[in-house]
């Protein structure tokens, strides 16, 4: 064989993941961070910051689970079964939050309600998609290609650590969003809170890649062994150096830079949780290549994939670029 | 009744529950799409304002349904693999790919154009922001196609090879994705979103009539809607004529069960009424037509037809379901057809517009597409029962090792999410259309009916003028 279609799937999932969370991440944060919001206002100004977008954003969720399906069932068929109640908290938390869009500006005398689903809900989601990503983390137990453990084995001190830990990270980067897209008294009280929003996801951060090598000695190995340790040495470094440009962005007023800052400690926790897995895609317990489907599968929908992602990405870029700039004082409308 | 302690009963009601929502608003969603395109697109091309006007009337609603489509529809993707996860080991070569094309071809479209479509207009100016629409109506046709291929190939398998583990696996792209109930299927279905979305449009337009039929904007809509349903609704009982006999042919079983015919006969009859009875094997307090049974299936009168006798007992679906299913399907199918004929009728009258009756009768009809869709459904879906996939893989042997609390508990969180959730949105989506459209100034109407009427003049004389010659 020529092409390992399993890496090379493993890798653009692994990116699409990552976009997911780099995008929906900062208006599930922008909805955690609504009750800093001091009127309706403020509250709409903060909606029309994503409404164009958020639709897009989630739709890299639906590419994750659609393309594990495809390229990965056995991964698909375990994982879900194992995070079945963080799921499905998830994506109920996810329904509150897509209607509440529409929702509140059709309702009349409820959209108290709405202003407090959005908020819930993305709270909520976020938490369960932490909560997810640490059970995932601390391993699935697979007997006869089928998930084998009780249906609240997901529910671990870790697992709620990280839990809070990405709604802590959400928050940032909707901070940072804010900060980005409006002005005046709303911006000025966003700005407020990054760095110590930073603070605390840094804290969790160190807290997290401290606990993790502790779960299973194969974490521990690939950290503190040589030569694997070369690849992870550089990574403390990185997020030292964002930290450090995000707070001269804050303080020379860069709002882009400042976005970008939080999304790269995104990408930077990202590689090193892809390391401490790395080849497994159910930690532990499965490598990518037995969770891979038929080559057949794979080749099929790579050849769309080639073509269409670089597409998306152009035409989601575009739609950025036809909402730039700062959000008018109260939203859009339609 | 089923069992409540059975985690695959629950995770089957789970599934049935949030797909019967889900599908609500594709129907709707699928037909908006395209209209608010059409209307869009007339008043590039004839600057009338009357379709700017139906364009903001629609879109409202349109926004408040498409987001109850995506959030129903994410539930939808994660849940064949908590729920369904043996399933989704053993098929997900197969179908796994085609979901991923609906995602890449269709979900993203959708989503990337319609902040554009919803917001945009004054910032892209009237052209890109009718691209955007475009699209978005696109982006919904597209993921009709690739998930009913999904379905269809659950329902008529082929293009597959199993390996060594035991899962499906392609090996024929094009077989698997144009298999044989598939091409029915994609037809009958987005004709029914279409039909659906106009009946819905059809019916508002009548209610604002009935109060005030001098309103332009009004009468636009209910005029567009009547034609297209005079159009799609005669199609639409072809098409499901067609697809029934496509079934015949690959699931035998399915229409044995949905025609009540218990026994192999030859010249069976067609039942209109009755309550099939699965213990003894009769149709009870049946009313039937002789003969015309064979004709539907074979359109011969005395042919042999298949009855559930050829079947092993426990590959009977559930025979009462589908038997009333499919009659309430048909027989709403029929009364659209009606609808359309007499709105025919009473526009070749003139009439229109001030025949109150008609009107009266397309509000009540506004609704009905979304039974007629879930009828059809439920008939498909549990005729194909006791398989997931048609003839190779048992539902119970497709869900997932999960526990029943566990299901049990997600259900009824979902049940009441769902409920409220979506019974509001529905709320919200009436009040919308309550609202009086505002109305538009008569179209230029003098110069433009005299054109029409000089072309139509035009063409009769041409024909005529060749008949004659
Ligand atoms: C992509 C596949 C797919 C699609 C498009 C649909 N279904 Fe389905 N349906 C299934 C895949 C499936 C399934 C996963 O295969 C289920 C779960 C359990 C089963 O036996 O089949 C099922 C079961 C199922 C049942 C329960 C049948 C029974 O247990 O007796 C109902 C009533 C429906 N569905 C209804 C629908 C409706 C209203 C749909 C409209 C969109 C629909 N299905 C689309
Ligand atoms: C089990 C079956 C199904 C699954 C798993 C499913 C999955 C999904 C998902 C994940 C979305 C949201 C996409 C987004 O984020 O934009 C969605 C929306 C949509 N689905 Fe489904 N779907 C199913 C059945 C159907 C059927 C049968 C149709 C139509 C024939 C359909 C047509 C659509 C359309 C047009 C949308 C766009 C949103 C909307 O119109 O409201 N789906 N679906
Ligand atoms: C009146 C004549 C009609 C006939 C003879 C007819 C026939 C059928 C048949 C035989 C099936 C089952 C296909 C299978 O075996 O799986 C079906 C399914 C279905 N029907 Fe109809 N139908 C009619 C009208 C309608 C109408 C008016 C609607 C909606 C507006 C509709 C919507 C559906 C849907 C959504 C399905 C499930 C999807 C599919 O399998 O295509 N049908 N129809």
């Amino acid at each position: 064989m020529i092409l390992d279609l399993a890496l090379i799937w493993a890798l653009i999932l692994a990116i699409g993941v990552f976009v997911y969370v780099a995008l929906d991440g900062f208006d599930l944060g922008v909805g955690i961070l609504f009750p800093l919001m001091r009127d309706e206002r403020e509250r709409d100004t903060a909606i029309g910051a994503i409404a164009p977008v958020w639709d897009g954003n989630e739709t890299w969720l639906v590419l994750g689970g659609g393309g594990l399906l495809a390229v990965f069932p056995l991964a698909y068929a375990v994982i879900f079964p194992a995070l079945y109640v963080p799921l499905i908290a998830m994506l109920l938390a996810l329904v509150f939050r897509g209607v509440a869009f529409e929702y509140r500006v059709h309702s009349k005398r409820h959209k108290w309600l709405w202003d407090g689903a959005f908020f819930g809900g993305s709270l909520i989601a976020a938490f369960a998609q932490g909560i997810a990503l640490g059970a995932w983390l601390q391993g699935i137990e697979v007997v006869d290609r089928a998930y084998s453990g009780a249906w609240w084995d997901w529910l671990s001190p870790f697992s709620i650590a990280t839990g809070l830990a990405l709604v802590c990270g959400y928050s940032l980067l909707g901070a940072t969003w804010i900060n980005l897209k409006t002005e005046g008294k709303l911006n000025e009280r966003a700005r407020m809170l990054v760095f110590p929003l930073a603070a605390a996801t840094i804290a969790f951060i160190v807290a997290v890649s401290l606990w993790t090598p502790l779960l299973d000695p194969r974490y521990s190995d690939r950290w503190f062994t040589w030569p694997t340790m070369l690849y992870a040495l550089p990574v403390p470094l990185f997020v030292a150096v964002t930290m450090w440009t995000l707070w001269q962005a804050l303080n020379k007023d860069r709002p882009l830079t400042a976005f970008l800052s939080a999304e790269l400690l995104f990408l930077l926790c990202y590689i090193g949780l892809g390391i401490s897995v790395w080849p497994d895609i159910v930690p532990t317990s499965i490598s990518i290549h037995e969770a891979a489907g038929p080559d057949k599968s794979l080749g099929f929908l790579l050849v769309g994939a080639v073509f269409l992602v670089p597409l998306i990405l152009a035409y989601t870029a575009s739609a950025y670029w036809i909402f730039r700039g700062k959000v008018k004082d109260g939203g859009y409308h339609h | 009744m089923g069992d409540f302690t059975d985690p695959v009963f629950l995770a089957r009601l789970q599934f049935a529950f949030t797909v019967s929502f889900h599908i609500i608003f594709p129907a709707t969603s699928i037909g908006l799409a395209s209209f608010l395109a059409f209307v869009q697109w007339r008043w590039l091309r004839t600057g009338q304002e009357v379709f700017l006007t139906l364009f903001d009337y629609w879109i409202k609603p349109f926004a408040v349904v498409f987001g109850m489509g995506v959030v129903s529809g994410l539930m939808m993707s994660y849940e064949f693999g908590t729920n369904w996860s043996v399933f989704a080991d053993k098929a997900g070569p197969v179908i796994g790919p085609l979901m991923g094309y609906e995602v890449l071809t269709a979900f993203f479209i959708e989503a990337g154009f319609l902040g554009v479509m919803l917001f945009g207009r004054d910032k892209v100016g009237p052209r890109l922001h009718f691209f955007a629409t475009f699209m978005v109506a696109a982006g919904t046709l597209m993921s009709a196609f690739w998930i009913l291929s999904v379905n269809s190939w659950m329902q008529t398998p082929a293009g597959y090879g199993m390996n060594e583990v035991g899962q499906y696996v392609p090996e024929d792209w094009i077989k698997v994705i144009f298999n044989p109930s598939f091409p029915y299927r994609l037809v009958h279905m987005v004709f029914a979103a279409y039909l659906t979305t106009a009946l819905v449009v059809a019916g508002v337009g009548a209610y604002h009539l009935l109060r005030d039929k001098t309103n332009q904007t009004s009468r636009k809509m209910f005029s567009m809607a009547m034609w297209f349903i005079a159009i799609i609704a005669p199609l639409q009982i072809l098409a499901g004529d067609q697809h029934g006999l496509n079934s015949y042919e690959h699931q035998p079983a399915k229409v044995a069960a949905l025609e009540g015919h218990f026994k192999t006969q030859k010249a069976a009859p067609e039942y209109l009424f009755g309550f099939p009875n699965m213990e003894t094997g009769e149709i009870e307090y049946g009313l039937a037509i002789p003969y015309l049974g064979s004709w539907i299936l074979t359109h011969d009168f005395n042919a042999e037809i298949v009855g559930l006798d050829q079947f092993p007992r426990e590959d009977w679906p559930n025979v009462p379901i589908v038997f009333w299913s499919f009659r309430i399907m048909v027989g709403l199918g029929l009364l659209f057809f009606c609808l359309g004929t007499w709105g025919l009728v009473e526009r070749w009258r003139g009439n229109l517009f001030d025949r109150r009756s008609l009107a009266r009768f397309a509000v009540l009809l506004g609704p009905a597409g979304y039974i007629a869709v879930l009828c059809g459904w439920i008939t498909t879906e549990v005729g194909r029962q006791p398989y997931t996939i048609y003839g190779l893989l048992r539902t119970v042997d497709s869900a997932s090792p999960v526990a029943a609390p566990a299901v049990a508990t997600s259900l009824a969180a979902i049940v009441a999410v769902y409920l409220f959730i979506f019974g509001l949105g529905t709320f919200y989506v009436v009040r919308l259309v309550g609202q009086v459209p505002p109305d538009s100034p008569p179209p230029p109407s003098r110069v433009l009916l005299d054109q029409g009427g000089n072309r139509a003049i035009r063409i009769l004389r041409r024909l005529r003028g060749g008949a004659g010659a």
